[in-house]
């Protein structure tokens, strides 16, 4: 069933928490909602669910407005962050509730029960209670909970957010697969940029009760529509410059800036990876004296400091055999080139929040 | 009622069963008869109420009840906080049953208290006779209305200062030891103003509590006008002399003293609590 | 085969396999601080910084001692003592007493009307405070606070006021032939009024803790309020509705102040046991009032008894779920 949001607004105690969001999530999409705290995802979840009500705007389940009708009236299907699992109910019990509720037999309710634990592999689980169980368990305890009565939406709230990394990671897999079988519209909040690429089709970045952009892991990350979302999805240099016509400048440096008009102060985005590493001077390249080296594993952070392309210091990125190939130390002056690039024309708040920050 | 104000109370059902319950509730149980209270003092006129209120044996009344409230929840402050400390830091045998008791004065009703006290105190009671010897004298006595109201305020100031002694982070203590600070210097300093506030919460409650009390202070007290009756008594005699619109003045001041004394501690409290940063 | 089958069978291999309790993550106990009362440091360590001397500990362990023992366990014990002054066979002798079963009938009487009315009152108002928002809600938490406030005299007087021939619903009441003051239903109101914010307050602190989690997750499954309140909010309260109805039971037996005032004292008719105490004790019967007295006494120490099994049931099930916690 697809998901409609237009123009929601929702405040608490006077503190706007949401800002005329408009979405929408065809049926059988697995979105993510993701952003920082505070940014609304979780609400407008909610809202969806029907555990709050907007102050204004509609929501829609399937085309139909079901704005007025309650939670309990819905359908959907909830699991929350710290599983909500009722404590004084075996495991069999909880996942039978819905049913129930609804007061379906006796037959029907053990089976479909019986379906979903061995969905989840709890099967063997069924009299436990929910604290003899692990933080895994009870999750798929709540998966399997809110599948009961098959809803057409599933609704997820930072999931994964109380487990164990290396739990967290098998979940996050074992719910795409889930998804890829039983093709529920899905949509789940986050704050971890890796699972929101992870696991959903289409990512929604949200911050400050606004979506920011709507668009494929893949898009996002290449194409970020605002500094916010290329913040967010990782680190990133940021030097400021101007714009005229539709050239930047940066020192003595030009990019490309399609889009830009006019002459106005500007910051030109760079990520570490897409910074490249010379030792000799090249054209479009700019010096830099290296200050630190971080062996990450696979990949080796390059700390450096250019003073007159920023207060800051620089980061680039380079895999494990560039930079062998480069041996770089501590104290090497090198050249930098920078490979791709975004730029930004800011808003005046953001001009000096950003000058009082880093560069 | 409109989804979205219903909404924005919360989604659970039973709002207005729930609240529309309670609030009726209360009213029958407290707003009603507190008003009449009111009323009814309103009955006399300024000089009558005056009269009674400023009686001589009222005022003896006042100044014993008020006293010895103020001196027992004092005495439970100093031991209370000792008793709190020692239960919250010590192992020794029999602490669970030392735990048990203190909540004893608060679980036993007041008549049975009344009458153990009395028991306990009187000239040749299990205490009273090692104080007759000394000339201490402490049935039908102020000293006695002490006793007993230091014995019922006991659990107030120990279980509101115990568990911010239990929650206490060790690690306070140890960062102050680092630093160099001595075992009295450490408590002077940082364990003691994270009990003040509890404590005078806890003296609050005992303090309050005392003021009303009756079951257990009128076996000990002898109840001798001028000397030994407490203002609750008062109240009881006027009314069983019929005399309402009296008993009510009385009971007028009682309350707005009480009151008045709750306001002045929390206030005190919270800037206590201002000053030194404490939940 | 059913989608769910289906999806099953494709998870089935490559599922998470977590064990069922992951090995208890032991840190290394923590010493309380103070230690035992061991004396002797051993091996001559540096004392740990949140240790006082023993000579220290001893003194301030005494010393609390012995005021509990002049303040608590000596009246305590004189109950006992006394009740028991003359044998176990005038003890029997005073509480068979036709009053004093007519004392105990009546206490148990107005327990039995004030426990479960309160407790309907307690629930409710835990419901509205614990489980919405709105304005407001202070003034309702001081109104349940206000009996503690409030002399029980002044409880019993303003029964009195409302209730009494002089009082605002006395000629009603007389008029149709309703005795209230001075009789047993005075009694049960004066009763109600002291002890009706027992159970509320054992119940909001505990539902504002446990928060309304469970209860969202059941409405969006589908329960109606009848069944959200039956099947997940009772069972999760039920200790702490248990205690608070102990709590309210016991105060409810032993009010005397209030009581005193609206009873009337008729012997045999509008005594409950407290205020039989004190008849007995005034006419210097007082063994027969001790006895009387021990049976209060009872209660008040298997009040004492549930609540020690309340806080080693809790203290027992977050130990529990500390240990076996593996998020």
């Amino acid at each position: 069933m697809s998901i409609s949001i237009r123009s929601l607004s929702k405040a608490f105690d006077g503190h706007p928490v949401l800002n005329d969001v408009t979405l929408e999530i065809p049926e059988g999409e697995l979105v993510a909602l993701l952003g920082p705290s505070g940014c609304g995802k979780t609400t407008l979840l909610r809202i969806i669910a029907g555990l709050e009500t907007p102050d204004a705007g509609d929501v829609l389940h399937g085309g139909e407005d079901v704005s007025a009708r309650s939670a309990r009236e819905r359908n959907v299907g909830l699991v929350f962050q710290h599983y909500a699992l009722f404590r004084h109910m075996t495991v069999e019990e909880n996942v039978a509730f819905a049913l129930r509720v609804r007061r379906r037999s006796r037959t029907e309710v053990s089976a479909r029960v019986g379906e979903l634990l061995r969905l989840v592999q709890l099967d063997g689980h069924r009299t436990r209670y929910p604290h003899q169980l692990s933080g895994g368990q009870r999750q798929r305890v709540a998966l399997a909970r809110a599948l009961a009565t098959e809803p057409r939406i599933l609704l997820l709230d930072e999931p994964f957010g109380a487990l164990d990394a290396r739990v967290r990671q098998e979940l996050r897999r074992w719910l795409r697969r889930l998804h890829d079988e039983l093709h529920v519209t899905s949509v789940f909040v986050t704050h971890d940029q890796e699972e929101a690429f992870e696991v959903s089709d289409r990512v929604v970045l949200m911050n400050a009760g606004r979506i920011e952009q709507v668009g494929s892991p893949a898009e996002v990350f290449e194409e970020p529509a605002s500094p916010f979302v290329m913040r967010f999805l990782g680190a990133v240099n940021v030097f400021q410059g101007r714009v005229d016509g539709d050239r930047a400048y940066v020192n003595d440096l030009e990019f490309a800036a399609p889009g830009a008009a006019g002459r106005a102060p500007a910051h030109v985005y760079v990520r570490p990876h897409e910074l490249e590493v010379h030792r000799a001077a090249a054209p479009g390249s700019f010096a830099a004296r290296v200050e630190r080296l971080v062996p990450l594993g696979a990949a080796v952070r390059v700390e450096l400091s250019a003073p007159t392309y920023g207060r800051g210091a620089v980061e680039a990125e380079l895999d494990l055999r560039k930079s062998e190939a480069l041996g770089l130390a501590p104290g090497d002056r090198v050249w930098l080139s920078p490979r791709r690039v975004r730029v930004f024309t800011p808003t005046p708040e953001e001009l000096d929040s950003l000058t009082a920050s880093e560069l | 009622m409109s989804a979205a104000s219903r909404g924005r109370r919360g989604v659970l059902p039973g709002f207005g069963l729930s609240t529309g319950f309670t609030v009726l509730y209360l009213c029958l149980v407290v707003l009603v008869p507190l008003s009449t209270l009111a009323l009814r003092s309103s009955a006399l006129s300024w000089a009558d109420a005056w009269r009674v209120v400023a009686s001589p044996r009222a005022l003896a009344a006042y100044r014993l009840s008020f006293g010895a409230s103020l001196a027992a929840a004092s005495a439970n402050v100093v031991f209370g906080v000792l008793v709190a400390w020692v239960l919250a830091r010590y192992r020794f045998p029999g602490r669970a049953l030392v735990d048990a008791v203190v909540d004893l004065p608060f679980a036993l009703p007041t008549a049975v208290s009344g009458i153990a006290l009395t028991a306990v105190y009187a000239r040749t009671g299990w205490i009273g006779r090692f104080l007759e010897p000394l000339g201490v004298r402490a049935a039908f006595t102020p000293l006695g209305v002490t006793i007993a109201l230091t014995f019922i305020g006991l659990p107030f100031v120990i279980r509101t200062v115990q568990p911010v002694l239990e929650d206490l982070d060790p690690e306070l203590e140890e960062a102050a030891a680092v630093l160099g600070a001595g075992r009295w210097q450490t408590f002077r300093r940082v364990l003691l103003p994270a009990i003040v506030p509890a404590a005078l919460t806890g003296f609050a409650l005992a303090f309050a509590r005392a003021l009303g009390e009756y079951g257990s202070v009128v076996f000990i007290s002898g109840n001798m006008p001028l000397r030994t009756e407490i203002a609750p008594l008062l109240i009881m005699t006027r009314l069983e002399q019929f005399d309402y619109a009296g008993a009510a003045a009385i009971a007028v001041v009682l309350l707005g003293a009480s009151f008045a004394m709750l306001v002045a501690v929390n206030r005190l409290e919270a800037w206590t609590r201002a000053r030194t940063g404490h939940a | 085969m059913s989608r769910l089958s289906r999806a099953t069978e494709a998870l089935a291999l490559d599922g998470p396999t977590e064990p069922l309790l992951a090995p208890a993550k032991r840190e290394p106990a923590r010493p309380t601080p103070g230690a035992t009362a061991g004396g002797a440091r051993p091996g001559g360590r540096p004392r740990r910084p949140d240790e006082d001397p023993p000579a220290v500990r001893w003194t301030l362990v005494g010393l609390a001692l012995l005021f509990l023992a002049a303040f608590v366990v000596l009246p305590a014990a004189a109950v006992l003592v006394e009740a028991l002054r003359g044998g176990i066979a005038l003890w029997w002798k005073a509480l068979a007493d036709a009053d004093a079963l007519s004392a105990v009938k009546l206490t148990l009487v107005v327990a039995a009307v004030s426990v479960p009315l309160n407790a309907l009152f307690g629930l409710a108002a835990a419901w509205s405070i614990t489980r919405f928002r709105y304005r407001g809600k202070h003034v309702l938490l001081s109104l349940i606070d206000l009996p503690f406030g409030v002399s029980p005299v002044i409880s019993g007087m303003i029964t009195v006021l409302l209730f009494g021939a002089q009082g605002w619903l006395g000629p009603w009441l007389v008029a149709h032939g309703y005795k209230v003051v001075f009789a047993v239903p005075g009694i049960v109101v004066a009763t109600v009024f002291v002890t009706f914010p027992f159970v509320a307050r054992e119940l909001i602190p505990f539902m504002q803790a446990q928060g309304s989690e469970e209860e969202e997750a059941a409405l969006v499954l589908g329960a109606s309020g009848w069944q959200i309140l039956t099947r997940v909010t009772l069972p999760n309260v039920k200790w702490s509705l248990l205690y608070g109805l102990i709590l309210c039971n016991a105060r409810a037996m032993g009010e005397f102040g209030a009581v005193s005032v609206v009873s009337g004292h008729i012997r045999g008719v509008t005594n409950t046991i407290p205020l039989h105490v004190e008849i007995l004790y005034n006419e210097y019967a007082f063994q027969a009032a001790f006895a009387v007295a021990s049976l209060l006494f009872l209660v008040a120490i298997a009040t004492l008894g549930a609540k020690q099994a309340l806080e080693w049931r809790q203290r027992f099930a977050l130990r529990a779920a500390a240990r076996r916690d593996v998020s």
